[in-house]
């Protein structure tokens, strides 16, 4: 006890090297970029900044680009659950090129998915024109949207669950069924807890990425303002103009929202790996 | 023994090509639809200079949306010679980063824009909406597709067309122009971010009914899409597109390019560039090429940006800066 107090080395050699690598490589690769946008945006005035960022235009777009993500990432975590449920758990044919189907929207260049997904929602695409009759307009409106960032989000959903789920061990849930519990209570009691923390990862990653997500949105979203217009293209329109002020303080309230809201799903996840934990 | 032997012609080789290689390299930026034109004028002015001063010159080109090229210029991209879309884009290479003097226009003649264009309707074949003029465009049931001026700078001379020819009709009331755009705006289903998008809107997806376009970039949908397809209409009224050319001096001073730069711009101006751009669907300057080319280009009742709107810098903060006139079309009507 007192000699690990004095030494205060862990078993693992390397430490002091290690997090010194990490934490320079973090600075190089992520903070200094990212804090460039930070300096940039404080050579605007606080009521200049204020005023960007406030304009209904913006506003409407962050409301769209957050919100999007969001209910894309949800529509991920139920989905992508169920793809990885059945890559796991089954055997059958074509899942060899079923699983290398999940992992297309990752190396699809975004701009083709979006190109893609308009040509096929679009009003005389495949699916667009049997939809539109029927009152659904996908592309150029805020579904549109929502369809793109589900596309591009769902690999991450599923290859955050699919090996948590393989190593799930059996025996538990044969264990639980030998006690008496019911399918449901299986999934529910057993399998869920164990799954939720890889879920939740993959449903931030999922929204994370939807929320920055400019090339495969910016064909299919039509970019009306006020109405589709997603908040990395307002960046775009701040470029134009070369107001680089303008568009960092864009970019910061994006940062910001983006850190808070991944911190607060770290700290559920922390959450609930604990609770998965005193499950068990 | 062999193998050295072989080292020995590759060697040789090597020092054939460094010595075969350009005396002198420039880097033209410039903006999307004006690729084929420069691959052909590169070859014409790399011959014509070989043949003047016997120097070797190759010409680099760089594609993509006008403002973005300028952002990259501004930002390091060592540009010898910019080509872009409008003024507003080289002004901000004076005004954000001392590039070049403010005063860069006059340095060469017609507004240093060796070229023009103006801008038309794209319709389907037949014109089936019967789309004429500017006044047809804001007729109810008729989908007009153009993308969104404040992130493509192309698009803002669409704008401006309209707003130029609204001004016209209504003997200069700003009230009834911006009536009229607003009009015309509300039938625009999609707002692409650039032209080349828009122009995927209209052929690929069927959408629409009037492509808004420049006049160069219509003729080249046309060609390539099929002549089947697409007719151009020719408004009654509409703009003097300039997309103008300068040499960045800042660039070509530390490189030491300064003169083939300025003679590669100057080529755009003489005979054979001028025959090139009109080949290439760009309305040359020089009547005699002109002439040549008046076959293909209708004749419209042209008027310029310095004209109608005071310039590129007026026009840019009265329409499109964040909370200009494009602004205010969209914003929710009270």
């Amino acid at each position: 006890m007192s000699f690990a107090l004095q030494q205060r080395h862990s078993v693992l050699p390397g430490f002091g090297l290690a997090l010194g690598f990490t934490v320079l490589y973090l600075s190089l690769i992520v903070l200094i970029p990212l804090s460039a946008t930070f300096v940039k945006t404080a050579s605007m005035s606080w009521e200049a900044f204020w005023n960007t960022v406030t304009a209904p235009r913006v506003l409407a777009s962050f409301y769209l680009s957050f919100g999007a993500a969001f209910i894309a990432a949800l529509i991920n975590a139920f989905f992508g659950m169920i793809v990885a449920w059945v890559l796991v758990r089954y055997r059958f044919a074509g899942k060899k090129v079923i699983d290398a189907l999940v992992d297309l929207p990752f190396a699809l260049p975004t701009a083709v998915a979006g190109i893609a997904l308009t040509a096929v929602y679009s009003s005389k695409g495949w699916i667009g024109q049997y939809l539109e009759p029927n009152g659904i307009k996908v592309a150029f409106t805020p579904l549109g949207v929502v369809v793109a960032l589900t596309f591009i989000g769902l690999p991450f959903v599923v290859r955050t669950v699919q090996p948590v789920l393989a190593d799930l061990e059996r025996e538990l849930e044969e264990a639980a069924s030998c006690l008496g519990a019911t399918r449901r209570q299986i999934f529910v009691r057993v399998i869920l807890p164990a799954v939720l923390p890889a879920l939740i990862t993959g449903f931030a990653l999922s929204f994370a990425r939807g929320v920055g997500e400019y090339g495969s949105v910016i064909f299919i979203a039509g970019n009306m303002p006020m109405k589709s217009e997603i908040a990395p293209l307002l960046i775009i329109t701040k470029l134009e103009q070369y107001d680089y002020a303008g568009a960092t303080a864009i970019a910061v309230v994006m940062l910001v929202a983006s850190f808070l809201l991944l911190l607060a799903i770290n700290l559920l996840q922390w959450w609930a790996r604990r609770r998965g934990g005193q499950a068990c | 023994m062999r193998s050295k032997y072989h080292a020995w012609i590759g060697a040789l080789a090597l020092v054939a090509a460094t010595a075969a290689q350009a005396d002198t390299t420039l880097l033209n930026v410039s903006y999307d639809p004006t690729r084929e034109l420069y691959a052909d004028f590169n070859a014409a002015f790399a011959k014509q200079w070989k043949a003047k001063t016997g120097e070797t010159v190759s010409i680099r080109q760089s594609h993509g949306g006008s403002g973005k090229q300028g952002r990259s210029v501004i930002d390091g991209l060592e540009a010898d010679v910019v080509t872009l879309a409008l003024a507003y884009d080289v002004d901000a290479l004076a005004a954000n980063a001392n590039l070049i003097p403010r005063d860069w226009q006059k340095r060469l003649g017609h507004n240093s824009s060796p070229y023009t264009s103006t801008i038309v309707f794209l319709v389907r074949k037949g014109n089936p909406k019967g789309v004429r003029d500017w006044g047809d465009l804001v007729k109810p049931g008729v989908a007009v597709i153009t993308p969104n001026p404040k992130t493509s700078g192309g698009a803002r001379w669409n704008y401006l067309a309209a707003w130029g020819y609204a001004l016209k009709k209504s003997g200069n009331d700003e009230t009834k122009a911006q009536d009229f755009v607003g009009k015309l705006y509300a039938n625009v289903p999609v707002l692409d971010s650039g032209a080349r998008g828009a122009l995927i809107t209209f052929t690929e997806r069927g959408i629409g009914d009037v492509f808004i376009s420049w006049e160069n970039e219509a003729f080249l949908a046309v060609k390539e899409l099929g002549p089947d397809k697409f007719d151009i209409v020719v408004p009654s009224i509409s703009i003097l597109a300039e997309p103008p050319v300068t040499v960045v001096d800042k660039v070509v001073d530390k490189r030491g390019t300064r003169k083939v730069a300025e003679a590669y711009l100057q080529y755009l101006y003489s005979d054979e560039g001028q025959e090139i751009a009109g080949k290439h669907y760009y309305r040359p300057r020089d009547a005699k090429a002109a002439a040549k080319y008046a076959k293909t280009f209708t004749k419209v009742n042209l008027f310029t940006i310095d004209e109608a709107f005071g310039g590129w810098q007026k026009a840019q903060k009265t329409h499109f800066a964040d909370g200009g006139v494009f602004d205010k079309i969209y914003q929710p009507k009270k």
